[in-house]
């Protein structure tokens, strides 16, 4: 399979740009100044809030609902980024059912939590609008410098605490914009209007960050010089490569990693051009298979199959997400895993081989296979981190191994966001993982 | 079905519930829509000798809760700014056409014997069962000698309140001004005037809030802003305590009552009744959600009084009022203590919080070994306040349980450790 397939072209313009559009508003709108008065005023404001424990970068949400509701919402905003300067983003993006709002007291009085993410956006989304100076300001210039490579949440995240620290940081960026996954991988009804940009921007308006784009780990900076011409350097990578399914055929046309084609469509200036299968197939269990699925859908595909090798409660998709799919007319198949590729010129269809739990409790394949017509696969089967240009760093389980400080082995290099082990793959940890390591490298930085 | 007919001042009333004199009684397209939607009587917009007052425009402001939701509402609107004629002719047409339905007519005017006999005299012939004089108005008027600027003298109360009597034969009620020191006084004042009964309480001197824009006091009239009349749901407790004073006073104890002062709701009128009202009043209900409202004041009020088992208004009025001691009759020897049950508990902390910040102390918050955390009275340091029961947002989930005790009854006065204790106790 050395020879590269020109991929069949897939179709485009089976629904109108307009329905497109339509597809691609908000999932859920911004609330109005109304909806925030009467929801802010739902909240109880607890006293050591258990929505406060649940939420990674641990913003105080009473206070910051409490603002809302005196009709401060700037104040509100304040309160969100000060603990988390991607509070916009995570308000978007974040599973609240299984985080902030599934912790809040109201479930418990009355089955129904307090819409944190809502308030959360709307707050950030005043403060945003009114183009205010930027709300924090930058201690005294310590001179230290800093090298951050990616600027992912976690590599941004770390850049603002650090700048805010007083040090000077420079962010090394492999891709053409800022923003990582915010940009380039959430999905496009969770970040409308240019929100990833419009909050990078945000962020810098704190000063004393360069962001040098174009700049690839181990093609154009190393670790190493990183290391020797800056004070302390933080790694922020992410997992930059896909699993692949390992069958026959895989590299033909119309085989695609989900990620890429997320990717694509978030970059897509229109999406009525985005090409898109007639019956797609998408592989996985995840978040990024459901974000996959429903795109693909409301791009105009006629049928959506999500197939999954175990069942719905083992997926690592949220409730709330497996249920979106489902509204968007996708069929999810459980209990299936890949076998064989079918092509003959072009893809043709996928094999199946249903599954099971044995005696043991292992997963194993019983035998009866089943074959889904189809002219576009999405793989999203869990993403890897990219060990090649990690040297001198150990690694183990496919992250960066860091202490209690988000230090790694190697001294002065520090790592945070999906590259380490700090519980599941999300925008806000990523943040909340940046910003301890700023203040990591700051003590590191005092004490060197 | 219980029997909310009732007798205030000797006049027959459908239901306990009239409309009391404000902008929704000012004409008699507003009476007959209230006397549709279920009310047993309205007290018109107080009349005053022509010309008629000009009101100003811009004339309420508010008082709101964080949700929007209306506490209360400040006025600086003056009495009818229609001629009294046709006040008085329209009142003439409502009683001939709702002849079941009370109309009691306000009325004010500067300090002078003729004026205000003529005035009370012309109202009395409109038909009006009763007469109410406007004693309190605390905006506006008072600045022209009338109003408040009257209810706030005692002997003047006493004055006007015999002028009436002397010049009309039916039923006088003396509108009441809380903008004073103590309610006794002017109640007693109208007692002695002559009043078959008192009303009460009239709107309570306020300014409602500043636009912080502008840097003035609303409701804002061309930049200025000026003090004016509270009502609504929070001035209830002003006036339930005011309609109780008066109730259990023996000197004033004989005066019927027409309760007025934030009643919202069946259970406020139900309140004001026990405590001495043998009637009520309502406004800003009114002004904030339509007439319909009294839909829910009769509804509610005769399935309590059939829960209740009281066949008529009479048997719960007053009902209270034995009940209202003064402080230095409280038993010293009672304790109560909160009890949380934690099946109904819901985490939110803010017992907990209160109790640490700014009581005793009292409420220990516990994580829990399976997660989560629990709240427990320590009962050592409960001094039975109530503040926990009361900001729970829970119903129910903090209950205050009075502690088994032997011990007797004992007042402050009786109290060992009371320095001025009465030697002969």
């Amino acid at each position: 399979m050395t020879t590269q397939q020109a991929k069949p072209a897939l179709q485009t313009g089976q629904m109108s740009a307009v329905a497109i559009d339509d597809n691609f508003n908000d999932l859920h709108p911004a609330f109005s100044t109304l909806q925030a008065m009467a929801e802010s005023n739902r909240c109880l404001y607890c006293y050591d809030a258990p929505c406060v424990t649940a939420c990674p970068t641990s913003i105080d949400i009473p206070s910051f609902i409490r603002k809302i509701s005196t009709q401060n919402p700037d104040g509100a905003a304040k309160t969100i980024l000060s603990a988390n300067i991607m509070g916009g983003t995570c308000a978007r993006a974040c599973p609240t059912e299984v985080l902030c709002e599934q912790a809040c007291v109201r479930n418990v009085a009355e089955d129904e939590a307090v819409e944190i993410g809502s308030l959360q956006r709307y707050a950030v989304d005043h403060l945003m609008a009114r183009n205010l100076p930027h709300p924090f300001k930058r201690a005294a210039v310590t001179g230290k410098k800093i090298a951050v490579v990616g600027a992912g949440p976690a590599g941004l995240s770390c850049a603002h605490r650090a700048a805010m620290l007083g040090h000077d940081v420079t962010v090394f960026e492999a891709k053409a914009k800022p923003g990582g996954l915010n940009e380039y991988g959430l999905a496009a009804y969770k970040m409308t209007n240019d929100f990833a940009q419009r909050e990078v921007e945000f962020l810098l308006g704190i000063g004393g960050i360069e962001i040098e784009y174009g700049k690839v780990l181990g093609r154009d900076v190393t670790l190493g010089a990183l290391r020797d011409q800056f004070d302390a350097v933080f790694v922020g990578v992410g997992l930059g490569a896909t699993n692949n399914l390992g069958l026959p055929g895989e590299e033909a046309g119309g085989v695609d990693d989900a990620i890429g084609f997320i990717e694509n469509l978030r970059q897509s200036v229109d999406k009525s051009a985005m090409p898109v299968g007639k019956s797609v197939v998408v592989i996985g269990g995840g978040n990024t298979a459901i974000d996959a699925a429903v795109q693909a859908k409301r791009l105009g595909a006629e049928d959506v199959t999500l197939v999954y090798r175990r069942g719905p409660q083992n997926m690592s998709a949220t409730e709330f997400e497996q249920e979106l799919a489902k509204i968007n007319g996708v069929i999810v198949r459980y209990w299936a895993k890949p076998v064989a590729i079918k092509a003959n010129g072009r893809l043709m269809g996928m094999v199946f081989e249903k599954t099971a739990l044995d005696a043991s409790g292992k997963l194993v394949g019983t035998g009866e296979t089943f074959e889904i017509k189809t002219d576009q696969v999405l793989k999203a089967i869990g993403q890897k981190i990219k060990t090649d240009d990690l040297a001198g760093m150990e690694i183990t389980g496919g992250k960066i191994v860091v202490d209690d400080k988000y230090q790694t082995t190697a001294a002065g290099i520090f790592a945070g966001g999906d590259c380490i082990k700090s519980g599941e793959d999300l925008t806000v940890q990523s943040v909340e993982d940046g910003k301890c390591a700023a203040i990591a490298i700051d003590a590191f930085l005092k004490t060197a | 079905m219980a029997d909310l007919s009732c007798k205030i001042a000797g006049i027959e009333s459908l239901n306990p519930f009239w409309l009391a004199s404000a902008p929704p009684t000012d004409k008699k397209y507003n009476v007959v829509r209230a006397f549709q939607a279920g009310w047993a009587g309205v007290v018109w917009k107080t009349l005053g000798i022509d010309p008629p007052v000009i009101n100003v425009s811009s004339r309420y402001g508010a008082h709101h809760d964080q949700n929007r939701r209306l506490l209360g509402i400040n006025n600086i609107e003056l009495i009818s700014d229609r001629p009294l004629a046709v006040n008085l002719q329209e009142i003439r047409e409502c009683r001939a056409e709702w002849p079941d339905h009370v109309i009691i007519g306000s009325m004010m005017a500067p300090i002078e014997e003729r004026v205000w006999k003529d005035l009370a005299q012309q109202i009395a012939e409109s038909g009006v069962h009763g007469i109410e004089l406007n004693l309190g108005c605390p905006h506006g008027m008072c600045e022209r000698g009338m109003g408040s600027a009257i209810g706030q003298v005692p002997e003047l109360v006493e004055q006007v309140t015999r002028w009436v009597k002397e010049a009309v034969d039916i039923p006088v009620f003396t509108k009441l001004t809380p903008n004073i020191t103590n309610i006794l006084w002017s109640a007693e004042a109208a007692l002695k005037g002559g009043a078959d009964a008192v009303s009460l309480i009239n709107t309570v001197n306020s300014i409602v809030s500043v636009d912080l824009d502008q840097m003035v006091p609303e409701p804002m009239v061309d930049g200025k802003g000026t003090h004016g009349g509270y009502c609504g749901s929070a001035v209830k407790p002003i006036a339930l305590n005011m309609v109780a004073e008066i109730a259990r006073t023996p000197e004033t104890q004989a005066l019927e009552i027409s309760g007025i002062g934030g009643i919202t709701t069946w259970k406020d009128a139900a309140e004001f009744m026990a405590l001495g009202a043998n009637a009520v009043q309502v406004c800003t209900a009114a002004m904030i959600y339509g007439f319909r409202v009294v839909d829910d004041l009769i509804d509610g009020m005769s399935q309590w009084m059939d829960d209740q088992g009281y066949a008529s208004v009479e048997q719960f009025t007053r009902k209270a009022v034995p009940q209202v001691a003064d402080w230095n009759e409280l038993n010293m020897n009672f304790d109560t203590k909160a009890v949380i049950d934690p099946d109904k508990c819901i985490e939110c902390g803010r017992c907990h919080i209160a109790c640490e910040d700014t009581s005793h102390q009292a409420i220990a918050m516990n994580a829990k070994p399976e997660g989560g955390k629990e709240f427990v009275v320590i009962d050592e340091e409960c001094v039975g306040c109530n503040l926990c029961y009361h900001i729970c947002p829970v119903p129910d989930c903090i209950t205050m349980e009075p502690v088994k005790t032997d011990k007797p009854y004992m007042s402050w006065p009786q109290h060992p450790l009371n320095p001025m204790r009465d030697a002969a106790e």
